[in-house]
């Protein structure tokens, strides 16, 4: 579903991303961890098509589609989805209407017919319950006062609405809560599929206890380093990042 | 009817041909000073009389402004002196009700029509019996009801300082009178619609119209101007708003006209003790168009809400001035203009807010917040408090920006097109100001103004 092949990006000149290379397939779940400044969220954003970031070099593959050519609400379009670390608040822009104005649009390039209010208002009404989402939300201004955790629980709501091929969550787990991670993992797993994949950016494991990835991979100066298993997780979460910061020297390399 | 003093003249004078006038500034504000003297057909009262030959002294004294003066730096007036400005005439075509639908709202409410500043009776629509709200055109109330009219009429608004208010004062011809009963609140609200017509380059109107809500009244009034031709016509309005104790009144100015059109208005309001007064000026049209806006408290317990949206774009120049003058202790202010500004169009605001030395316990805000769309849109915009009392709480802030492109972003990366998302921001940012409109249909077909006026062009 998703080929990066040496992927290299940077922000004003500064390398970030450094001949990264992932492979993401159908129906499974990967986790990228690793340390602050690590370049995760980079990733996360340069897949998204923020302009901000300066892609360099290689090459990202999704579903047959060259994802580097293409505008971020085309990526959306085709399937793509960035729940946001900083979910930005945008006053008065109604949430509601925000939230058909896309799912239409991506029904429209996936070839389905546009919902009307109604119809799109039951699949709401149905999709606020996966989140235990208070309903009086969509009737604000998008995330407009929202609290972090109402804010996380909306992106993955919007997941919910939208059905993407492939959701990059980047930090959700950031600022919630026990109860409120257990509420936004559970809808993502609720969400997967055998045809849908998620890449899970986190700087803990204890997402993992709940999100179960098929694997792990350690991003360390803008490459990957290492990939396990799920155990792999594990072991970070005893020993750290910083025995793997020993193994690959500073520059990355291993 | 109104008796005339002076016949109304027949015969077309040189500078009514449509040429531009000769020599100087000073000789071409003579030549449109003469020519609305010529005009000035209606006859008025003798106290109406001394306040408008005063007015026309003070005309001539102020002089026309010019960039040189601080109220006027922004925004220069000089391109309406290069039009052949006369009195609009009376138009031979007469308007159905279905050609002035689309200016209507759909709205049940009362309305008086002016078209070309002429009263149109038979496109009004007004209520059966007038004992709680009397609504009319002015010069047919100075007849009926001239106690009322007269004790405030050109009273208000000072001639004093501005070129344009003195002008209106000493040669409108009509206008709206508007006057709720003490205790009474409307049962619907009132429309004034002005309408331009005239295809005559330098045709002026000078609409007058005053609005009366005595203690405890209460009334909301649409002031509309629109244009039906796309001509340079010169529009000059003064409005005066009486707010007697704990009056309330709305109103909602809404300027649209063609943009080749000259706009200059004054809404003057005096307010009584507890009194509230919520004003909106909504400008999307005339190639120049400058507003004073101004309240004064003149007793305890007042409050007015002035809210404001321009949106600007090709050469437009839209300019706000506000003053708020806090003349009496405890009364609140708030004001929140919101402005739009695309290719070269050209925004001014300049907010005054005078708190006078006994006016303690004053509670004052200022917001004005600006989008401008292109690099080479301009907005001037001046905050500007005088403070003489020291228990006060005034707040005033300034911002101008883009749109912002991490909501750009957001929007984008769940599907929704960049122009798409783009409109989105503007309209958000234009709402802001439109959704604090009190009346419903007024407020959608305005919602539904900022849909289309930021679509992109259809090919």
């Amino acid at each position: 579903m998703l080929d990066i092949r040496n992927l290299c990006a940077g922000v004003n000149g500064t390398p970030i991303l450094k001949d990264l290379n992932l492979q993401v397939k159908a129906g499974e779940v990967h986790a990228i961890m690793g340390p602050n400044g690590s370049g995760k969220s980079t990733l996360a954003q340069v897949l998204a098509g923020r302009s901000d970031y300066e892609v360099t070099g290689g090459a990202v593959v999704f579903n047959g589609a060259d994802l580097l050519e293409m505008k971020p609400e085309d990526r959306a379009r085709a399937g793509i989805f960035l729940a946001f670390q900083y979910p930005v608040e945008i006053p008065g822009v109604n949430s509601t209407s925000f939230l058909k104005a896309a799912l239409n649009e991506c029904r429209k390039a996936r070839g389905e017919e546009e919902l009307d209010a109604m119809e799109f208002l039951a699949l709401v009404k149905n999709k606020t319950k996966l989140l235990e989402l208070d309903q009086s939300l969509l009737s604000r201004s998008v995330n407009e006062g929202f609290s972090g955790g109402e804010k996380k629980r909306n992106e993955i709501f919007q997941m919910a609405v939208l059905e993407p091929k492939l959701a990059i969550l980047d930090e959700t787990d950031s600022g919630l809560d026990i109860d409120a991670l257990r509420v936004v993992a559970g809808g993502v797993n609720k969400l997967r599929r055998p045809d849908n994949a998620t890449l899970v950016i986190t700087h803990y494991q204890r997402l993992l206890n709940y999100i179960v990835p098929d694997v792990v991979h350690v991003l360390v100066h803008g490459r990957i380093v290492k990939s396990g298993g799920k155990e792999l997780a594990m072991e970070l979460e005893e020993r750290g990042y910083d025995w793997i910061l020993e193994t690959v020297g500073s520059n990355g390399k291993p | 009817m109104i008796d005339t003093l002076k016949q109304p003249k027949t015969s077309s004078a040189p500078e009514r041909s449509g040429t531009i006038p000769n020599g100087s500034d000073e000789d071409r504000v003579k030549l449109a000073l003469a020519a609305f003297a010529r005009g000035d057909s209606v006859g008025f009262p003798s106290s109406l009389r001394a306040i408008r030959d005063s007015a026309r002294i003070q005309a001539a004294k102020v002089g026309f402004p010019t960039t040189r003066q601080e109220e006027w730096k922004f925004t220069n007036m000089a391109p309406i002196l290069q039009l052949p400005l006369h009195p609009a005439e009376k138009g031979s075509a007469k308007l159905a009700p279905q050609d002035i639908a689309r200016f209507t709202f759909g709205l049940n409410c009362y309305r008086l029509v002016f078209v070309d500043g002429h009263f149109c009776a038979d496109l009004c629509s007004l209520p059966d019996d007038g004992n709680d709200l009397q609504l009319g055109n002015l010069t047919g109330q100075l007849k009926a009801n001239s106690q009322e009219v007269e004790k405030h009429l050109g009273r208000h608004a000072e001639s004093g300082a501005n070129f344009f208010t003195a002008l209106n004062t000493a040669f409108f011809q009509d206008g709206a009178f508007v006057s709720i009963a003490a205790g009474k609140t409307a049962d619907k609200p009132v429309h004034l619609l002005f309408i331009g017509a005239s295809e005559q380059p330098g045709a002026t109107v000078l609409p007058r119209s005053l609005i009366v809500a005595h203690r405890g009244g209460s009334v909301k009034v649409i002031e509309s101007y629109v244009s039906l031709a796309d001509a340079a016509r010169v529009t000059n309005a003064v409005t005066e708003l009486v707010l007697g104790p704990e009056a309330q009144v709305e109103h909602c100015k809404l300027q649209q006209e063609s943009e080749r059109a000259f706009h200059v208005a004054t809404i003057q309001a005096v307010q009584a003790k507890d009194s509230r007064w919520t004003s909106h000026s909504i400008a999307t049209g005339a190639r120049l168009a400058r507003n004073q806006i101004q309240t004064l408290f003149d007793a305890e317990g007042a409050k007015a809400i002035l809210n404001g949206l321009y949106l600007g774009h090709a050469e437009q120049l839209i300019d706000h001035h506000t003053v708020v003058d806090h003349a009496r202790p405890r009364c609140e202010s708030h004001e929140f203009y919101h402005g739009i500004l695309a290719d070269r169009a050209h925004g001014v605001f300049n907010g005054k807010i005078f708190v006078r030395q006994d006016a303690q316990k004053t509670n004052a805000k200022q917001t004005n917040r600006n989008l401008l769309l292109s690099d080479s849109a301009v907005i001037d915009t001046k905050p500007q408090l005088e403070i003489f009392a020291d228990d006060v709480k005034c707040t005033h802030g300034a911002a101008i920006g883009q749109l912002s492109d991490e909501a750009i972003f957001y929007l984008r990366a769940r599907g929704i097109g960049v122009e798409h998302a783009r409109r989105m921001l503007i309209q958000a940012f234009a709402s802001d100001v439109v959704e604090r409109i009190g009346i419903e249909p007024v407020r959608a077909e305005l919602e539904q103004m900022l849909v289309e006026r930021f679509e992109p062009a259809k090919d």
